[in-house]
């Protein structure tokens, strides 16, 4: 989206297709024919891989079970009822993402170590399976009297052609996975999934898309694999290497990019093979421990892979942020004065837009949300204040879907949330920021807002459009827009994240701590750009301590303790409230304080 | 009633083969549950360092037959028990030098990226190990000869493989004894605080780095000489490693991640899975049946038994 432009990539992918025809027509040594087509099939391999875990994070130890049933599919159609690989191959793929499908599923509950454990689990069971049933080794029989119709060839640059047709397909969907809303997603639910899911985006349905093709390209190269090999046994297709390979190409080549693959098996194939061919008699193990040794330097000089240490040398390094404040007088233009009493009565008068009616949340015997019952009009700013542990960001969570209310129910205009996902509430209209900061580090700021607005938008440059309009919105539009959000401040940070939730255009918006750690002047400039957010029409739900700071700018308060609402209503009427006194500092204090604030 | 008769002695005769397979695998478990627990890491290379402890096993004893003057009883025992130590350095070191320029106190807390780099350096250090084996032992399978392994104690038609028990014994003992450790020593009690909670750890005054080398080494040593005593039971080759990286994470998971004493008896469990199955599954899936019991655990995971989900949002 924001990288060369597609057609440049595209014309590079037939560039180095044509190349490598080129030197694989005129090798004649049968042995580097059949190496040229092995760094193929492993670099599909590693596509394969890469789609699934290198854009989306989740490491897949298995990846042996897409290549092995890709495989042995081919190869137990062709030998038991003749069909060819013409079909037997496409019906592996098939075979392949049902897996795929089957597998995503359970194991897409899992979280990391538990995920890459789980996956690793899945071909070494089939393994044993595949020997039990008798398919130690499978021959694939020589068909003489009509080998093309078998797809064999007595030239084994067919096959390296065939391979190189197979990667060309998968660079070039990868290439569009990782330039459209479907990698973007992934990449933004790698990089911090609770966030992404808030920012409206479905993890399980992107996940197992991501899963299926993956599971398709896998069992491509595990058929093409068979072909050449021209023998299946069960270590060759689902054993541990064979997982790890798929891997090792793309770790070594460069993670979550096409072209990591590409290069990994374009360097490590021949190495390991010709270390094999030479020495393999004397060193049976070799060919793994270039591996090893290769993936375990990897880590050491360039934890992504080559080509993102390749691209960083050559294209010189963005200049850091500037310094350049966000706006110094906007405070000023837009005022920090209390609500004028015209806009307090609008305010008053709203309709009801979100209400809780009972709602409550426990964990194992504590009750963290009590029988909340709460209402939030339309076009208020609505403070919520307790002491720490008062169960604030619990209630966030219940209203936003991370954790589901255990009774009572949360309606949004009137149509009931508790039971919905987060992404599917931010889909009704309501967004929200995080008291620790959750952003995409590893996208620039825009990036990081489109991924907000996916959900308010049909397509990908009306994201675009919407995540430019919530940046102008947050003073962050000019100059911020295409810098890496690691780099940023607190502040920017805060603003970046707002503009996120803000983009796909929410009916509420649920603020954690946004004002947490800010100094006095950035205060005033985020109250202000609140103030003006809500003004546009945006409902506001806030969680606050800094009491200056919300009298200025919450219609209305609900005071949380324990779980439990102990009063709500007008700041000037919640701040008197002897419970909320109490609640604050104690009985202890109560007396005094009824003094000074009579 | 012939046939139930002989039906019953096969359930106990599986059984006890769990039991005795299981005490090993216990063991194996909790030096994998150490490191799990401590550094929160896949090891990938847990299994490759089994292998390990069954070579240096096999060398001191078979091999090199530095051990052979203890005689064929005393003898694997005694390779077994300094198989600990030597694997111990070996892992001391590969920390030292590799594991620990991608994990530590910082990388513990990172959840997503920070551990691609942990994982992928276990596993090229499994693959250095394994196909490294292969080059230097060469692959014939070996395994160390004590008569203990071809006779057993009978009892009521249950039959005891001499060989076996002892090594279950011996396990029983080695981790008993490491448990002591764990609960009487002061290193002891900062490691199980490290596995336990590895950032409170820090804030209080525990040394999260040395906490790790030792809890690798500790915990690769302790799987070295559980290799050390199945390795007089049965044959081994280079590759074997990996098939025992499922059932050493499957008996750690069962125990709950960060509990060691619980990893062992993940380990017994698991070896009563595999014995077992044989009376309703084909012998050849019995490794199948363990890889369906570990999906089938970390699916159905209740929290408390993979420790605590704290995170604020």
């Amino acid at each position: 989206m924001y990288r060369a432009p597609i057609s440049r990539q595209y014309a590079a992918i037939l560039l180095f297709a044509a190349a490598y025809l080129c030197l694989g027509w005129f090798v004649r040594n049968s042995y580097y024919q059949l190496m040229m087509t092995l760094v193929l099939i492993w670099a599909t391999a590693g596509v394969s891989w890469n789609t699934l875990s290198g854009y989306s994070g989740m490491m897949s130890f298995g990846h042996a079970a897409f290549f092995g049933l890709g495989g042995y599919t081919m190869t137990i159609l062709f030998v038991t009822f003749g069909i060819t690989p013409w079909i037997g191959i496409p019906l592996g793929i098939v075979v392949g993402v049902i897996a795929g499908i089957v597998i995503g599923v359970p194991t897409f509950r899992l979280r990391g170590h538990y995920f890459a454990l789980a996956m690793l689990a899945y071909p070494l069971a089939m393994l044993y399976v595949f020997e039990w049933v008798g398919y130690q080794e499978v021959p694939i029989p020589m068909k003489r009297e009509a080998p093309l119709f078998y797809a064999e060839f007595s030239d084994p640059r067919a096959y390296m052609v065939l391979a190189l047709i197979l990667l060309v397909i998968c660079m070039i969907a990868a290439l569009h996975i990782e330039r459209s809303r479907f990698g973007m997603s992934l990449m933004a639910i790698k990089q911090n999934e609770p966030a992404a899911s808030a920012a409206g985006i479905n993890p399980m349905r992107w996940k197992m898309l991501a899963m299926m093709i993956s599971a398709a390209m896998g069992a491509a190269a595990g058929g093409l694999y068979a072909m050449v090999l021209l023998v299946v046994t069960p270590q060759t297709m689902f054993g541990a290497l064979v997982s790890a390979q798929a891997l090792i190409m793309a770790l070594f080549g460069g993670v979550g990019v096409f072209w990591g693959p590409v290069i990994g098996a374009a360097i490590l194939v021949p190495l390991a093979e010709i270390l094999n061919a030479k020495l393999g008699n004397i060193l049976p193990g070799i060919q793994g421990v270039v591996y090893g040794v290769a993936i375990i330097v990897i880590t050491l000089v360039a934890p992504e892979g080559i080509y993102w240490r390749l691209r960083d040398f050559f294209t010189a390094r963005k200049p850091p942020l500037g310094k350049a404040p966000i706006s110094v007088s906007m405070a000023e233009t837009i005022g920090v004065d209390p609500k004028s009493s015209a806009e307090r009565k609008r305010a008053e008068g709203g309709e009801v837009l979100l209400s809780l009616d009972r709602a409550s949340r426990a964990f194992g015997g504590l009750k963290a949300v009590d029988g909340v019952k709460l209402n939030i009009r339309a076009g208020t700013i609505h403070g919520i204040i307790g002491p720490n542990g008062a169960g604030k960001t619990t209630l966030f969570n219940v209203i936003n879907g991370f954790l589901r209310a255990d009774s009572g129910s949360i309606s949004l205009a009137g149509t009931e949330l508790v039971g919905l996902r987060p992404h599917e509430i931010c889909r009704l209209g309501i967004g929200r920021t995080f008291q620790v900061i959750r952003a995409f580090p590893r996208m620039s700021v825009l990036e990081n807002v489109v991924v907000g607005a996916f959900v308010g938008a049909n397509s990908d440059t009306q994201a675009e459009r919407l995540a430019m309009e919530a940046l102008d919105r947050v003073g962050l539009a000019d100059g911020q827009a295409h810098a890496i959000a690691g780099g940023l401040t607190t502040k920017q940070l805060r603003l970046m994240e707002l503009a996120r939730a803000l983009a796909p255009r929410p009916k509420l918006l649920l603020l954690d701590e946004t004002l947490a750690g800010l100094g006095h002047d950035a205060l005033d400039d985020l109250l202000a750009i609140l103030r003006r957010i809500n003004r546009d029409g945006v409902t506001i739900a806030i969680i606050e301590h800094t009491m200056q700071a919300m009298m200025k700018l919450v219609d209305e308060f609900s005071v949380l303790d324990h779980g439990k609402l102990i009063a709500s209503g007008a700041p000037t009427k919640v701040v008197k409230d002897p419970a909320v006194i109490e609640a604050y500092l104690g009985r202890k204090w109560m007396e005094r304080a009824k003094d000074t604030v009579a | 009633m012939d046939a139930l008769r002989w039906h019953i002695v096969d359930f106990f005769q599986a059984l006890v083969a769990g039991l005795l397979v299981g005490g090993t695998y216990g063991l194996m478990c909790v030096g994998l549950g150490i490191i799990f627990g401590v550094m929160r890491v896949v090891n990938f290379a847990q299994g490759d360092f089994m292998m390990l402890g069954m070579y240096v096993t096999y060398y001191l004893v078979t091999g090199f037959g530095i051990l052979a003057f203890l005689g064929p009883y005393v003898g694997p025992v005694a390779g077994a028990a300094l198989a600990g130590p030597i694997v111990f350095g070996i892992g001391w070191l590969l920390h030292r030098y590799l594991i620990s320029r991608v994990t530590g106190a910082r990388a513990v807390s990172a959840e997503g990226e920070g551990h691609y780099a942990q994982i992928i350096m276990t596993l090229g250090v499994a693959l250095v190990l394994s196909n490294g084996g292969l080059i230097l032992f060469g692959s014939v399978p070996l395994s160390v000869r004590t008569p203990l392994s071809s006779e057993s104690w009978e009892i009521a038609d249950v039959f005891l493989n001499q060989g076996r028990t002892v090594a279950f014994v011996l396990a029983v003992i080695a981790a008993l004894g490491l448990y002591l450790f764990l609960t009487h020593s002061i290193l002891g009690r900062s490691l199980r605080a490290a596995a336990d909670n590895p950032i409170a750890a820090a804030y209080v005054g525990v040394n999260v780095d040395r906490c790790h080398r030792l809890a690798f080494a500790l915990g690769v040593g302790v799987t070295a000489i559980a290799g050390g005593l199945i390795a007089s039971a049965q044959s081994f080759q280079p590759y074997i490693g990996f098939d025992f990286v499922i059932v050493m994470y499957a008996g750690v998971v069962l125990g709950g991640m960060g509990s060691i004493l619980g990893a062992f008896w993940g380990g017994l469990t698991i070896g009563l899975v595999q014995q077992m199955s044989t009376l309703v599954l084909p012998y050849q899936l019995q490794n199948t049946a363990i890889f369906i019991v570990f999906l089938l655990i970390v699916f159905f995971k209740p929290q408390g038994m993979f420790g605590r989900v704290s995170e604020r949002t």
